[in-house]
């Protein structure tokens, strides 16, 4: 059988960075085809050069045996390829089905008018072919991530695209929503479609993937068939060593200081009565399906957004918290799920990244700005995070995200906050450089700092958390020991709506957290 | 040691071949000198030192308004109220100086308080009250045209009590000390405004949230920074910038002319746009700024040397902008 995509020797380079040496990859008709690698390990510059986004350095890429020059988004396009990016690029003011047909409308009245109706027809045979309820007249900007991410599946399922590209796509998916992906997937595998799945989820790339090809800085390390591989051997392959996974030792925190306290919280609907309390030296999982409030509660004690009511207490004393900066004063310090648009000014270098939260310790005579020390500082957070970089005065936009990532944790690990909140620390890192985050974190409760960590994914909830506090749908549904937890607990609470537990009179007994 | 140098070399080298803006500065540096060249060729009187000192005299007060907009464009803002607020502050100068007698001193204060008052209302306007740039700063450009001609009666005030008063721009303290080089003082104040902004820019902290602001706002406030207080900053500098502009403007014209100003904020816009700082924010220059304005200059000077219609020379200055923005977009598309 012909592979439906040949790619041999490919060379990219960007200033001061070669992303690709000589990489190599194939893929044949109806499977699905893994990508994995460390964060900067070349694999969604590979398929950006696939999907016509880059032009290659060198090299040769073939589809279906025959050498090609993919000069454009569109000419990969009508090769039949296509691709679903990790950060979703659709068009939040038009709606489902324009987004999918953008550049595509049909057209009415000899070709001067568009046929919304036909176009509205065409995206909901689409979603129907998903088993996606969804509107095709929802403006985009209303919908949930998930949901926008599968108006991108859509869009890409729109162009009959033999080749398939998607990096990440699970990253913003609840578990249901996963399986209806991975049914989607096998039906476009029975197809005869080729599928690049970009992603770091071992147990996923287990369940969907027929072989995983890894690439290590740049390189190609090797192709080997899922289902004869174990876990370990894929990872020791990413990493070029073997990782081992080790249980937080849950220490005994009952004596410790409650640093932060958060008294009836309300926001609209989005925060409804939520209370708890965080010690010092604690890591608080905060666990829920995606737009259970979690985020929003961070964004509230943060100063982000505007609170309705409730009290937040911190060291003991109650204080108000107007803005951001209230917040950074107190000690707390919010790493954001959305790293580009709420946590790097991506234009800017490095070190100037860094040392934003903490600028003022940086000066003299309270103006200038004191550039050896700031440099210096970069540096050993560089150094400490293992961020590659060429150096310190690399603008943040040229890294990858787990590099991107960890200038975040950086910046507030230089704040020095007492009180953090990270919000999907991991989401869209890599297995090694995700247990560098977890022994940071951790290292951090160690040395007494209290966390907050946000996650949708349960074995890292269950890993990391010294005790979980579940969401849903505004409300905290309970809390958990970690000791002995089980994502079904979890899972169990999260799922637990207003509707089923409005005229049960233990609800609010179990809605109440000590 | 080799090894930590090769680094720092490199890195050197990377953050020279990445920084745009460094090649639109050198690009915009190769257009001035190439354009001196072709003007010199084509006519004798170009270069002579006379000429020379014409176009300097003529970029001191585009200059130092363009300077002032660069701040506020590297915010990813627009400021469309730099003109009539310089027109405003001589006007300020006049009441001062002229209407209530003070001393010079102390109208020169007025002038440069007043436009950085202005300004902390245009940067209170976006940054409080969610005012679109363009829009705040559209309705302080009329707002404050309007007011120049109610305080002034619509007449010039000539500063004729204060002898002193052309000296400001006029009077040369660099051919004082060297008789060769009789470089007049506005020209003398752009480049000390332009050094000192430059140092602000690149070596202050509000230069650095400068910068901040208009590459992530949002990233910037939640770092916990007060961006409102200095985006209202940001708005008050360039507002004390453009009281500079004012003083020089009042006094190679020995008066503040109110009708004067309109259209002057679109050569400053214009300058610094050339000069490499990107309308989106995030990046730009002084030195890039004030390239621009001398270009803008020279082509003024050259094409009237060459005796081509002033409307041409808008047509030509019109291309300029154009070509000068396609080149930077050129640069960026790697």
């Amino acid at each position: 059988m012909t592979p439906l995509v040949t790619i041999t020797d490919l060379d990219k380079s960007f200033p001061g960075v070669k992303a690709l040496k000589k990489a190599r990859f194939d893929l044949f008709p109806g499977e699905v085809h893994a990508l994995m690698g460390e964060n900067g390990a070349g694999k969604s510059t590979l398929m950006k050069v696939l999907a016509g986004i880059y032009r290659k350095d060198a090299g040769e890429i073939c589809i279906e045996g025959v050498p090609v020059d993919i000069a454009s988004p569109r000419a990969a396009q009508d090769l039949g390829i296509s691709i679903i990016h990790q950060e979703l690029n659709l068009m939040n003011d038009l709606t489902a089905a324009q987004n999918i047909f953008i550049g595509r409308e049909p057209k009415q009245a000899m070709g001067l008018l568009l046929d919304e109706d036909a176009l509205n027809r065409n995206a909901a045979s689409i979603f129907e072919r998903m088993h996606l309820k969804l509107d095709p007249r929802a403006e985009v900007g209303g919908l949930t991530v998930a949901k926008q991410q599968m108006v991108e599946i859509a869009r890409a399922l729109s162009f009959r695209s033999k080749v398939l590209i998607m990096d990440e796509p699970t990253a913003a998916l609840n578990n249901a929503e996963i399986a209806e992906l991975f049914s989607i997937i096998r039906k476009l595998k029975d197809d005869g479609v080729g599928i690049v799945y970009i992603s770091h989820k071992m147990d996923e790339l287990k369940e969907i993937s027929d072989r995983v090809t890894v690439m290590r800085d740049g390189e190609y390390v090797g192709t080997v068939p899922t289902a004869s591989t174990s876990v370990d051997t894929i990872i020791s392959m990413m990493v070029g060593r073997s990782l081992t996974e080790t249980k937080t030792e849950i220490p005994d925190l009952s004596r410790h200081d409650v640093v932060l306290e958060v008294r009836n919280l309300q926001r609209g609907n989005a925060i409804k009565d939520v209370s708890f309390k965080l010690r010092k030296g604690e890591i608080l999982g905060f666990a829920g399906l995606m737009g259970a409030g979690r985020t929003e509660v961070a964004r509230a004690i943060f100063g982000a957004d505007p609170l309705d009511g409730g009290e937040i207490i911190v060291r003991g004393d109650p204080v108000t918290i107007r803005s951001p900066r209230d917040a950074v004063r107190l000690g707390i310090g919010y790493l954001s799920e959305d790293r580009k648009r709420f946590g790097l000014a991506t234009g800017m270098d490095v070190a100037a990244n860094i040392v934003m939260p903490c600028l003022n310790r940086f000066l003299s005579m309270k103006m200038f700005l004191q550039a050896r020390a700031i440099r210096e500082t970069a540096r050993s957070y560089i150094a400490r995070l293992r961020i590659k970089t060429p150096s310190d005065a690399q603008e943040v936009r040229f890294l990858s995200g787990g590099n991107q990532q960890k200038i975040v944790i950086a910046k507030w690990l230089a704040r020095d906050c007492e009180i953090l909140f990270f919000d999907e620390p991991t989401r869209g890192i890599d297995v090694g450089a995700k247990n560098e985050i977890y022994k940071l974190l951790n290292a951090l409760a160690e040395q007494g700092r209290a966390i907050v960590m946000i996650s949708s994914e349960l074995p890292e909830i269950l890993r990391m958390s010294h005790r979980i506090a579940v969401m849903c749908e505004g409300r905290l549904t309970g809390e958990l020991q970690a000791e002995g937890a089980t994502q079904e607990d979890i899972m169990r609470l999260a799922t637990q709506r207003r509707s089923l537990t409005a005229d049960a009179p233990g609800a609010r007994v179990e809605g109440a957290i000590a | 040691m080799t090894t930590i140098v090769d680094k720092e070399s490199r890195s050197v080298i990377s953050s020279a071949v990445l920084s745009q803006g460094t090649w639109q500065k050198i690009l915009a540096f190769a257009s001035l000198i190439a354009l001196m060249v072709v003007f010199s060729v084509a006519s004798e009187n170009f270069l002579q030192p006379d000429n020379l000192i014409g176009i300097l005299q003529a970029t001191a007060v585009n200059g130092v308004l363009a300077v002032a907009a660069t701040f506020v464009i590297i915010t990813g803002g627009i400021d469309l109220s730099v003109g009539t607020l310089m027109t405003f502050c001589a006007v300020i100068a006049g009441v001062f100086l002229t209407y209530w007698g003070m001393p010079m001193p102390v109208g020169i204060l007025a002038a440069i308080v007043a436009g950085a008052l202005c300004g902390s209302v245009s940067g209170t306007l976006i940054a409080k009250m969610k005012i679109p740039p363009f829009i705040a700063t559209l309705g302080m450009m009329m707002l404050l045209k309007g007011l120049a001609l109610v305080i002034s009666g619509t007449r010039p005030i000539y500063f004729n009590d204060t002898p002193n008063f052309p000296m400001i721009s006029q009077d040369s303290l660099i051919g004082a000390v060297l008789p060769f080089l009789p470089i007049p003082n506005g020209v003398l104040i752009l480049f000390i405004v332009a050094i000192v902004s430059s140092l602000v820019l690149t070596r202050t902290a509000f230069g650095r949230y400068t910068f901040a602001l208009g590459s992530n706002e949002e990233a910037v406030r939640l770092s916990g920074v007060n961006t409102d207080f200095w985006k209202i900053m940001v708005y008050t500098v360039s507002g004390g910038i453009c009281g500079i502009a004012g003083l020089i403007i009042a006094s190679r014209l020995n008066s503040a002319q109110p009708a004067l100003g309109q259209g002057y904020e679109l050569d400053a816009i214009a300058a610094v746009v050339i000069g490499g700082t990107s309308l989106s924010g995030g990046r730009g220059t002084i030195l890039g700024t004030i390239i621009g304005a001398l270009i803008i200059s020279v082509l003024t000077n050259g094409l009237r040397i060459l005796s081509v219609a002033q409307e041409w020379q808008t047509v030509v200055t019109g291309i300029i902008i154009i070509l000068a923005v396609y080149a930077d977009i050129l640069r960026r598309r790697t």
